[in-house]
């Protein structure tokens, strides 16, 4: 039941929302999203860091003719993304205090909505439900964006929802291609279990585009390509960005761009493994123009947000850039550059949104010297930016030493071309901090300091987790590898033959006295 | 006290002062701020020593105290742990951070004292020296890349410690970029080194250097070596990432002698020694790093010789001095490097510490031009300044001489040295001669050309005891490491205690013909060609003043252009950056906005085209209906007739 009621109970806590008055939605989403915090804290404190295998598992007959079902589950990939979906929630409705004042209620409804498809995605273990979560999450940060953002907020949320739809779409046909294959090797029985989609050998001819393993990895590809976003169909993201408001920007930077690379090491890499490995330097090539390219696309940027959106593109090509390295530096890079670009880009739009509060903006050239002004801002502000262009011992050091050392060895050329983005990425944001924070006092810095620009209590606590985080998993990031070891060994160790068990508690302890026994000599 | 928590403590002591000093960082109160500080400082220097003694106490080549604190992390084959180790080399680094890092925190106390932020100063300085023992104590690249980025951090904080100005904002700025563009290098050079030996621990790869050697094809080592100095030439400003120092003057000038002279920037020249069993095994990267060493000593000193900032006359002045440095590691000369880093540590951050003195005196003023005969005004400042200036040009028998003169030996006699590196290597002393001299005389010597206005004044006795202790380190700080041919001759024959401390730990590539004439002959001509250089500076600026413009004009075109930095940093700016930036520019507009974008519209476009395409096809007109019907029935006869 622990799955199905982290995926669900955020919808019960959206009607409670909504049956109660809209005064009552701040408080109320926010203790339920704390509390949903905790719960999952729970989850954490009981999975079984040893084993690779799926754990907690539910599943339900859904559609029996064809073999979907409700089938949920969690492995050491799933964890953090879970922990940072239940994490960013409640730091994200507490930022946005002050900055929703219309519709309240519904963008609370919205927010925890969202948050349940966000946690279902990250669980599901039939490929249809995780399809129906992947989907279904667009429809909340579809409303979120189109009702409470911007100028141009209609243009942008109707781009950014059918811009990934459309690969969606893709990869909707090639699952239901991989569900018929299953028809095949079941004798008769179809299935959309993911699990039962690792164990299909799907014919790949090398060096040709037109065979089964290649297109289907191409449509599944498509999609996360769009959804992460790789280089060069990542223009959804800044129009998406800069229209979002705050809230929205922080949970579609900090997770949902997840869901893209979480799909590669779900289904994408293990699933047509002749294919990526075949293709792989397509990815890794697409991976470094994207780290390139995104820093310097971002060093240009005249708004703050559209640079933080920009360096997202950069950083996701880190991530991705690991995902294909496939070794263990790789994987494990990758996996955690995709939670510290969870907390540092969410971190840089809370922070963001925080002064366009004040000031309604977010022109660099209006702003200087608010250093001056916004003293303990600026302080936090630049550990956010020193985690952003990895600093050691800050979260993003480990995440982007694993992946460049994955890529390095994977592909020399790749790996030295990617670590160019260490010095881009230290040259937008510095030059940044340098335009914003440091020198004369811009206009809108003068306009405004008097009114208060330094960060209130509400955002001080807001900050404060990430900051912590920020080092703790900069300093301690075997607290965290730890929970995510034993599922990419396994993965990494078994590219060609990738299968995941069902794990079974009583079971295992079973398996453990019987190695012992075995290592004594019995 | 155990050695493993005395080691702890040198990183947890620095970290405690600057929590202190950074939570209250508001507050004014300089000598509250000043004094945690400083004795986190000298706790950490009164460490250093124990933790020296009990290594002078371990028997000769089992020298080592390590520390291992937590694995820090592990992915797959690679795992790297949260350890220090100390041996001969870093105890050597450890005594000059903290001890001269201790003598700069308290000359802080009276240099910071009109600033508004001087508790935010003081924790970046004690943030900065646990970064920089964190460089030095780590027993893997990893650690000590961590403290290489922090001390990188620190430096771009301390130069833009005044923010306001936009130039200083610019200037730490600028150090940030062009180390991260070494720091590239250096994580490179870790990739290379792990692939080839499995581990980034130093004793490991010490370990499993001669196997591995013995299996590999060289080119990986040599690679790594090579991305390993790109690093060095970031952090230790040699050409040609060495334009971020003279601009790293913007920072309060205590920083400039505490990193930009004494520590930080030398970390590359650590880094090398630490790795000097892998950088000989790559003997062309070995070439190249002593020509780079020798062509930035000789550079920055006529750089050095045009320049009107007193800072920037001392930075150019370091960077030159750093050139000898990796000249000397070139040439397989480590022990001589170490000495030279430790000697030029002591006397530049003597005349750094001199020219704050001197700075603070003049209300702020940094062109010599405006200063003059400050020797009646300032005796101390100009006493431990003589000093250092005496060190430098390498005046026996002061620390400058003997490092200074084991390096140009080395150069020359070395297996991998040249005599054309000897030559560059007396050149750079000329001009050191020449420029130092022309410092002294238009500093302290002559008549006063302080404008009115300012008062020059001797400074508090906090800012001057660093300096007199600092001026007797000057002096007597390269007695401990006296060349054989010099002691064998000098009464008591004093033995070279440094090489005798670091040969246990440190194989050089030795002269082989070393001949006690010849090393003679070569120390008379450098000191010869000082003397005459200084005479010559001396000459110019206190007896005929018109000669330098004379002179100036004479060499027209090419004094300008070694004025003007040789025109590097507009060469960086003009050929690099601003195209890159110009680049990016069209990047965003032309390509992301105009040709990835509307190719998404394309596709969109494409998608309603066609859909308006069948929608009109079916417009509820019968008599169209009627005409795709009997379209319909033509082709399918046809079809069926062709295909029978």
């Amino acid at each position: 039941m622990l799955l199905s009621l982290l995926i669900f109970l955020p919808l019960v806590y959206a009607l409670i929302v909504m049956a109660l008055p809209a005064r009552f939605s701040r408080p109320v989403s926010l203790a339920l999203s704390g509390l949903h915090f905790v719960f999952s804290l729970v989850l954490l404190a009981r999975f079984d860091v040893t084993t690779a295998d799926l754990q907690f598992v539910e599943q339900m007959d859904w559609v029996k003719s064809f073999g979907i079902s409700y089938f949920v589950g969690i492995d050491g990939i799933s964890l953090w993304l879970v922990m940072l979906t239940t994490f960013l929630t409640p730091l994200t409705i507490l930022g946005s205090w002050t900055a929703i004042t219309d519709k309240v209620k519904g963008f609370h409804v919205a927010m925890l909505a969202l948050e349940a498809t966000m946690i279902g995605t990250f669980l599901a273990m039939d490929a249809v439900l995780f399809y129906v979560f992947f989907e279904a999450s667009l429809i909340p940060m579809y409303f979120m964006i189109g009702i409470w953002g911007g100028a141009r907020r209609i243009y942008a949320t109707v781009k950014f929802f059918i811009y990934t739809m459309f690969g969606s779409l893709f990869m909707l046909v090639a699952l239901i291609a991989l569900m018929f294959m299953t028809q095949e090797m079941l004798g008769g029985q179809m299935s959309a279990s993911i699990l039962d989609f690792y164990k299909l050998e799907i014919p790949f001819v090398a060096g040709q585009f037109l065979n089964s393993q290649t297109l289907l990895f191409f449509a599944f590809a498509l999609a996360f390509a769009i959804k992460v976003p790789m280089f060069p169909f990542h223009t959804w993201l800044p129009d998406a960005h800069v229209e979002a408001p705050t809230p929205g920007s922080v949970i579609l930077a900090g997770v949902m761009l997840k869901m893209g690379t979480y799909g590669f090491m779900r289904l994408g890499l293990p699933l047509f493994p002749e294919a990526v490995e075949y293709w792989s330097w397509l990815f890794m090539l697409l991976a470094v123009v994207g780290i390139i390219y995104g820093a310097l696309v971002a060093m240009v940027q005249p708004d703050i947000k559209k640079l933080v959106a920009y360096s997202s593109v950069s950083h996701m090509g880190y991530v991705v850039l690991g995902l294909f390295a496939f070794n263990a530096y790789g994987l494990t890079g990758g996996l955690y550059q995709m939670l510290n670009h969870g907390i540092s880009t969410g971190a840089l739009f809370l922070m963001v949104g925080m002064i366009y509060e004040r000031t309604h903006s977010r022109e660099i050239s209006q702003y200087g010297g608010l250093a001056k002004a916004a003293p303990w801002y600026t302080i936090l502000f630049v550990i956010v930016t020193m985690s952003s262009i990895a600093v050691p011992m800050t979260n993003g050091f480990i995440g982007e030493f694993l992946i460049l050392l994955g890529g390095f060895e994977a592909n020399p050329i790749f790996g030295a071309m990617a670590v160019l983005g260490v010095v881009l990425g230290a040259s937008y944001m510095l030059w940044m901090v340098k335009r914003v924070f440091f020198g004369g006092e811009g206009e809108i810095v003068t306009k405004y300091k008097s009114a208060g620009l330094d960060l209130n209590i509400r955002e001080a606590v807001v900050m404060a987790p990430l900051i912590v985080l920020i080092f703790w998993m900069g300093i301690f990031p075997n607290h965290f590898l730890r929970g995510s070891k034993a599922s990419l060994e396994h993965l990494e160790k078994n590219m060609r033959t990738y299968e995941l068990g069902i794990h079974n508690p009583s079971q295992k302890d079973q398996s453990e006295k019987y190695s012992m026994a075995e290592e004594r000599g019995e | 006290m155990n050695e493993q928590l005395l080691l702890g403590l040198l990183v947890v002591l620095p970290f405690l002062g600057f929590l202190f000093n950074g939570i209250r960082f508001t507050s004014k109160n300089y000598k509250l701020a000043g004094t945690v500080a400083s004795t986190a400082s000298g706790l950490c220097f009164l460490i250093s020593l124990t933790l020296v003694a009990k290594l002078i106490g371990m028997p000769e080549g089992e020298r080592v105290i390590t520390s291992h604190f937590f694995d820090w992390f592990l992915a797959g084959d690679f795992s790297v742990s949260a350890s220090f180790l100390l041996d001969p080399i870093n105890a050597v680094m450890i005594l000059v951070i903290t001890g001269v890092g201790t003598l700069i925190h308290i000359f802080s106390i009276g240099y910071i004292s009109h600033d508004e932020r001087p508790s935010k100063y003081f924790a970046y300085l004690n943030l900065f020296l646990m970064n920089m023992l964190i460089l030095v104590l780590g027993d893997n690249l990893l650690v000590m890349f961590v403290g290489w980025e922090g001390v990188g951090l620190c430096s771009y904080l301390l130069i833009g410690f005044w923010f306001s100005d936009p130039e200083k904002a610019a200037a730490g700025m600028k150090a940030f970029i062009t180390n991260r563009i070494g720091d590239a290098g250096f994580l490179l050079g870790i990739f290379m080194l792990f692939l080839s030996f499995g581990t980034v621990t130093f004793s490991e790869i010490a370990t499993r250097l001669p196997e591995t050697a013995e299996m590999m094809w060289t080119g990986p080592i040599t690679l790594a070596c090579l991305f390993l100095f790109i690093g060095a030439t970031g952090k230790s400003a040699q050409i040609p990432l060495y334009v971020w120092l003279p601009d790293a003057m913007a920072g309060p000038t205590p920083v400039s002698a505490l990193i930009h002279a004494a520590t930080m920037v030398t970390a590359g020249v650590y880094m090398i020694v630490r790795m000097s069993d892998v950088f000989v095994l790559a003997p062309l990267v070995m070439n190249v790093i002593a020509i780079i060493g020798a062509l930035t000593a000789l550079g920055a000193a006529t750089i050095g010789m045009t320049q009107w900032d007193i800072k920037k006359i001392l930075a150019y002045s370091t960077v030159s001095q750093l050139g000898y440095m990796f000249l000397a590691v070139g040439v397989g000369a480590f022990i001589p490097a170490m000495f030279h880093l430790m000697t030029h540590a002591f006397f530049k951050a003597l005349m750094f510490l001199g020219s704050g003195s001197v700075i603070h005196a003049m209300a702020d003023e940094q062109d010599v031009r405006k200063m003059g005969g400050l020797k009646k005004y300032m005796p101390i400042t100009h006493f431990t300044f003589l000093l250092g200036w005496l060190a430098i040009i390498g005046a026996p028998p002061l620390a400058g001489f003997f490092s200074k003169d084991e390096i140009l030996w080395y150069s020359f006699a070395s297996p991998a040295g040249h005599w054309s590196l000897w030559v560059a290597g007396v050149i750079a002393a000329g001009c050191t001669a020449f420029y130092m001299t022309r410092l002294m005389c238009l500093t302290f010597w002559g008549e006063s050309r302080v404008p009115k206005e300012v008062h020059p004044h001797e400074s508090p006795v906090s800012m001057t005891f660093p300096l007199i202790v600092l001026g007797v380190l000057s002096v007597v700080g390269g007695w401990i490491g006296i060349p054989h041919v010099l002691g064998a001759i000098i009464p008591g024959h004093p033995p070279n205690v440094l090489e005798h401390w670091l040969e246990p730990v440190v194989r050089m590539l030795k002269p082989e013909h070393a001949s006690a004439a010849v090393e003679f002959a070569l120390m008379g001509i450098s000191l010869s060609v000082a003397g005459i250089s200084a005479y010559f500076a001396y000459d110019f600026y206190l007896v005929h003043k018109d000669r330098p413009t004379m002179v100036t004009k004479k060499l027209g075109g090419l004094y300008s252009l070694v004025s003007d930095k040789y025109r590097i940093d507009e060469f960086y700016f003009g050929r690099i950056i601003n195209p890159l930036i110009d680049l990016s520019k069209g990047l965003w507009l032309y390509i992301d906005i105009n040709f990835i974008d509307k190719m998404t519209y394309l596709a969109s476009d494409m998608v309603k085209g066609s859909g308006q395409f069948l929608r009109s096809l079916q417009n509820g007109n019968l008599q169209q209906y009627a005409l795709y019907i009997s379209l319909g029935v033509v082709v399918t006869i046809t079809y069926i007739l062709m295909g029978s």
